[in-house]
């Protein structure tokens, strides 16, 4: 079975709940310390949700230069699955993983409620268990969640096939009603909705789950191809 | 020598500035007329070691930019106030 | 010998001065009448209210701590202890109302990982003077973001609160707070010092100037101009301590971290009094002393005096008992999560005094075996403030009031009444997180929150617990005794719509100023109608906080004892049910349709209160209503255990009265009802508790079962069709109640 890192900064807080819904779908999941650099031993990594450093400067700002960032910038460019989840987007895009950048929501306060995501590409690690047009509910949590980029940046998104999940009801102003991304070659992937927090109908929805199954089978693969490269 | 510096980091033109335009459409309510283009931003006080203020300057610029502001969205201007 | 001036500027009266001189048998200092001003302030020493606490209930089979610690504990099965405690933090927000929310967020959390428990989520009750005035508006925004700020960056979901606009509050907001956590059971500890020459460590942030005398000066003293703390601003605002959320993370996780590798022997947190209070009480608990050195006191800015540094109400900052041996791996710990660590003081044995009885004594030095700078009994400060019996006073136009019943009140125009009473709060909960953990199964906004017994580091158990938090001052201003039994009522009756039987209480009593005879009498009235209740119900009140002297200009507001009730659900696998009934279930009310001794009560409900009417008879405290209670709880729990129900949706009777409940599952569902025969406006906003809308697929069989356990039901009618008749009186379409309600707020608050 794969292994998926759960890269906790000091002020990050869904780290538990990561572990646990990964857990759940039969995944195994580890805390990782952000003073770690050597993130071999994993074949997926998850930056979660919270409020990594406080937030303090901006949301990811002084995370980025944690010493675990340099291993996952390494893993990124091998392919390995990264998920951003939240906080974990606002740190992907600091760190010049995934493009543009999030904002202060529109309406200036934080926000915690379901949203409708809608499906728009499967060609990601985040993504690839589901259809495109599937309506999913899965709730955010954030203040700084309006995504923002350039025109040109917006252009190559659509381009790329890289706009993973939009909102069919923006909540927080978003440019193009993103939600998540992920990066040209798919494996990279940050969102502000938590998948985690819609695991079961006891909690409000399950809708998270088709997302976090396609991430481990994601990891599953790259478990697999890293064996045959290990076993000539 | 000691420089004290000055950071501001504001939001590129055309980013939108929602705290900006909430406070621009606060403003007559308050009985200010006549003002407007109102974008909000950081302020960032440090004291750097330098030789000289060009090189305060070129220190706290890099800082600027790597740190202090996100230059996707951001731009930073760099004042060298005079010696701390 | 003090020259007067200083001890009263300090707070304390003559008097107590005269006690402190005879615990001394000197004159104190300055620096140790400095740290009894803090310790016997009101708010630390609860020197007005404690003769009346005692005749709480305060023991069951499932308590394992109750009040006077930290947090009351519970057994709440599987291994697994519940943790609860309730605060105010009224003043402070009231002169800045982000800070002095967050701050008041800080504490509560400390307290509850302070007994071992990780924090599992906040309840705040808000109360505000009316949203259209713009001091209200900026204290409710203010408060509501330092709420957020705080709660969900410290990663602790807030899961509800309640949210009441009345003219009392305009100059005196409430902002109380209440945290409950959990911990296995064989983790609990307690803050006392124990093992003499064992080191204190203090924990955290740096100390500073921010809230100096926070207790005796904002916390223990009304506000004496007639716009309250506008006034004082300006003056008072240097004691407002700043919160720091990430530090708060950050020693959360390393406190825990040190309870369970067993590095610590005791703890406590900084609280009001800062380290006067922490090092007294846990040498007062532990029958032993304490020797501190202010100068190992890390500090945020150089030039603190000593009492400075003994006062300060820093935020963020804990007091560790720790063992010699166990120092070293206690500060890799705390390097690990960036939490700085400084050896501050030692255990000291107790001394004999002049009876040859040992004491332990707080030691204040100048360097560890420096000069002493302040020598005074543990136990003095923390247990011996003098305790008052002050006058009481039944209010003179009491009865005037009684007699001055609401029943003569025309219905006038019932829909706009009806309109008038739904508001959505989720404009306030919004910003809270109220999800993490992944334990929220019913979350902000209905009458209870239902959480899963889960967290990290607990062991497993498919139970789950429910938490409500409930006031009413409109019944209390009537009559502080029946109308806090109502409020227990109320809570419990808020607890069964998720299914949860009532386990334990906290109570936060916001009174008026304690020096006012009226005021006093309030508060031993709803403490005796706390008790009487808490008996009546079977549970145990665990813990506690008082705040007095919420008045300005001279008016007290009316006495708002806060509840905030823990229940708890055997089996929580599904969902209870919502306010969501669907077309065709038959709708019925349970519990008494009746109340007595007048049947349909409109004392202290919102419609008398709309009117100006401020009198009048409460409805009794109705054993039949607490029977429907457990009753509905049953159903209900059935339904979270997996079992198979025909009930659809389920919601008391509260706050606006029937009318207001049917409206509010009428929006929920958007589906409307018809109900033929109201016996008048008055039995459509009567607010007496423990009567329950329920809806059925089959009305029968629930009529029957109620029957059986003697709780009366009466069916309504059927849910269906897009609009909402109550007899003759109104008739309204239920897009109309549903936009009404989600919009209210917002617009009130000109949002």
């Amino acid at each position: 079975m794969s292994r998926v890192g759960v890269v906790v900064f000091p002020g990050s807080n869904c780290e538990h709940d990561v572990v646990a819904a990964l857990s759940a779908l039969g995944g195994r999941a580890e805390l990782v310390w952000h003073a770690e650099t050597d993130l071999s031993a994993y074949d997926a990594l998850v930056l979660p949700g919270g409020f990594a450093h406080g937030d303090y400067l901006r949301p990811g700002a002084l995370a980025r230069f944690s010493p675990v960032m340099e291993a996952v910038a390494a893993a990124a460019e091998a392919g390995r699955p990264v998920l951003g989840i939240c906080n974990g987007f606002q740190v992907l895009t600091e760190a010049g993983l995934l493009p543009g950048a999030l904002q202060k929501n529109r309406g200036l306060t934080f926000l915690c409620q379901p949203t409708t995501l809608v499906v728009v590409s499967t060609r990601s690690v985040l993504t690839r268990a589901a259809h495109v047009g599937d309506e999913l509910v899965v709730p955010i949590n954030h203040f700084a969640g309006s995504y923002v980029c350039d025109d040109a940046t917006y252009r190559a998104l659509l381009e790329g096939d890289q706009v993973v999940l939009r909102y069919a009801d923006n909540p927080n102003g978003s440019r193009g009603d993103i939600a998540g991304i992920a990066n040209a070659a798919g494996n990279v992937v940050g969102l502000m909705p938590h998948p985690e927090r819609a695991l079961h109908a006891l909690l409000g929805s399950a809708d998270g789950r088709v997302l976090l199954e396609g991430f481990l089978a994601a990891a599953d693969d790259a478990a697999a191809s890293a064996r045959l490269v290990a076993a000539p | 020598m000691e420089y004290a510096v000055r950071v501001e980091v504001t939001l590129r033109r055309g980013i939108a500035d929602p705290e900006g335009a909430t406070i621009e459409r606060a403003l007559p309510a308050l009985g200010f007329s006549g003002v407007h283009s109102v974008r909000t931003g950081k302020a960032f006080s440090l004291v750097v070691e330098a030789d000289s203020a060009e090189d305060a300057r070129e220190v706290a610029g890099a800082l600027a930019t790597r740190l202090l502001s996100n230059p996707v969205i951001e731009d930073a201007a760099v004042t060298v106030v005079g010696v701390a | 010998m003090s020259d007067g001036a200083l001890h009263r500027a300090l707070g304390l009266t003559d008097d107590e001065y005269a006690l402190v001189e005879g615990v001394l048998k000197r004159a104190p200092n300055h620096l140790e009448l400095a740290m009894f001003a803090v310790m016997w302030s009101e708010h630390c020493s609860y020197k007005s209210s404690r003769i009346h606490l005692r005749r709480l209930p305060t023991s069951a089979p499932w308590v394992l701590v109750g009040p006077g610690e930290n947090a009351g504990v519970i057994d709440a099965g599987d291994g697994v202890a519940i943790a609860l405690r309730i605060e105010s933090h009224n003043h402070p927000s009231a002169i800045e109302p982000y800070q002095g929310a967050a701050t008041g967020v800080g504490g509560i959390l400390r307290d509850v990982f302070t007994m071992g428990a990780r924090p599992l989520a906040v309840m705040d009750p808000l109360f505000f003077g009316p949203p259209d005035d713009a001091r209200s508006r900026w204290l409710v925004e203010g408060v509501v973001a330092g709420i957020s700020g705080y709660g969900n960056s410290v990663g602790v979901p807030t899961i509800g609160g309640e949210l009441t606009f009345d003219e009392g509050y305009a100059q005196n907001p409430l902002v109380n707070v209440l945290c409950v956590g959990a911990l296995p059971r064989e983790r609990l500890v307690l803050g006392r010092a124990s093992g003499v020459g064992n080191l204190a460590v203090l924990l955290g942030s740096r100390t500073g100037r921010d809230g100096i005398g926070g207790v005796s000066v904002l916390a223990s003293a009304g506000f004496s101009g007639a716009d309250g703390a506008a006034s004082l601003d300006d003056e008072k605002r240097p004691s407002v301590q700043v919160g720091d959320p990430y530090e708060e993370k950050r020693l959360i996780e390393a406190c825990l971290a040190l309870l369970d590798a067993g590095l610590v022997v005791g703890i406590q947190d900084l609280g009001g009094a800062g380290l006067t209070c922490a090092a007294s009480e846990t040498a007062a608990r532990g029958g032993v002393g304490m020797d501190l050195d202010f100068t190992a006191v890390p500090l945020r800015e150089a030039g603190l005096a000593p009492w400075e540094i003994m006062t300060s109400e820093s935020q963020e900052r804990m007091l560790a008992i720790v063992r010699p041996e166990d120092l070293a791996a206690l500060e890799a710990l705390c390097a690990r999560w960036e939490v700085r660590c400084a050896v501050v003081g030692r255990v000291s044995a107790p001394v004999a005094d002049a009876a040859g009885r040992p004491v332990g004594m707080v030691r204040v030095r100048e360097g560890f075996d420096g000069p002493v700078l302040a020598e005074v009994p543990a136990v003095s400060l923390a247990d011996e403030a003098p305790l008052y019996d002050r006058p009481r006073a039944r209010p003179a136009d009491l009865d005037a009031r009684r007699d001055d019943d609401p029943a003569d009140e025309p219905a006038g125009d019932v829909a706009a009444e009806l309109l008038a009473s739904l508001v959505d709060p989720a404009w306030v909960y919004r910003q809270y997180d109220s999800q993490l953990f992944l334990n929220t199964v019913v979350g902000p906004g209905r009458d209870a929150a239902l959480l899963r017994l889960a967290g990290p580091g607990l062991p497993a158990s498919e139970r789950g617990f429910a938490l409500t938090t409930d006031s009413n001052p409109r019944w209390c201003a009537i009559d502080p005794r029946a109308g806090t039994a109502l409020t227990l009522l109320e809570a419990i009756a808020n607890l069964a719509c998720v299914g949860a039987t009532p386990a334990a209480v906290v109570n936060c009593l916001n009174f008026g100023n304690p020096e006012h005879p009226e005021v006093m009498w309030q508060l031993s009235e709803a403490v005796d109608g706390l008790a009487e209740a808490c008996v009546a119900a079977g549970v145990p009140v665990i813990g506690g906080n008082v705040s007095l002297y919420n008045e300005s200009g001279g008016r007290d507001i009316d006495p708002t004892p806060v509840l905030g009730v823990v229940g708890l659900v055997e089996r929580l696998v599904a969902p209870p049910p919502g306010w969501t009934w669907r077309e065709g279930d038959a709708v019925v009310l349970l519990g008494p349709r009746e109340a007595r001794p007048d049947p349909f009560p409109l004392a202290g409900s919102l419609f008398a209160r709309r009117r100006g009417r401020r009198g009048g008879r409460l409805p009794e405290f109705d054993e039949r209503a607490l029977v429907a209670c457990r009753f509905v709880a049953a159903e209900v729990a059935r339904v979270c255990a997996g079992g198979v129900s025909d009930v659809a949706a389920v919601h008391d009777v509260g706050a606006g009265g029937l009318a207001t409940a049917l409206a509010e599952m009428s929006a929920a569902s958007g589906v409307g009802l018809a109900w033929g025969d109201p016996r008048g406006h008055a039995e459509l906003f009567t607010e007496a508790p423990g009567r329950f809308v329920v809806a059925t697929r089959d009305p029968a069989a629930l009529v029957e079962a109620a029957a059986g356990a003697g709780v009366e039901a009466t069916v309504l009618g059927l849910a269906a069709g897009a609009r909402l008749a109550l007899g003759e009186m109104c008739d309204l379409a239920v897009a109309d109640l549903a936009e009404r309600r989600a919009s209210a707020l917002a617009r009130a608050l000109g949002r």
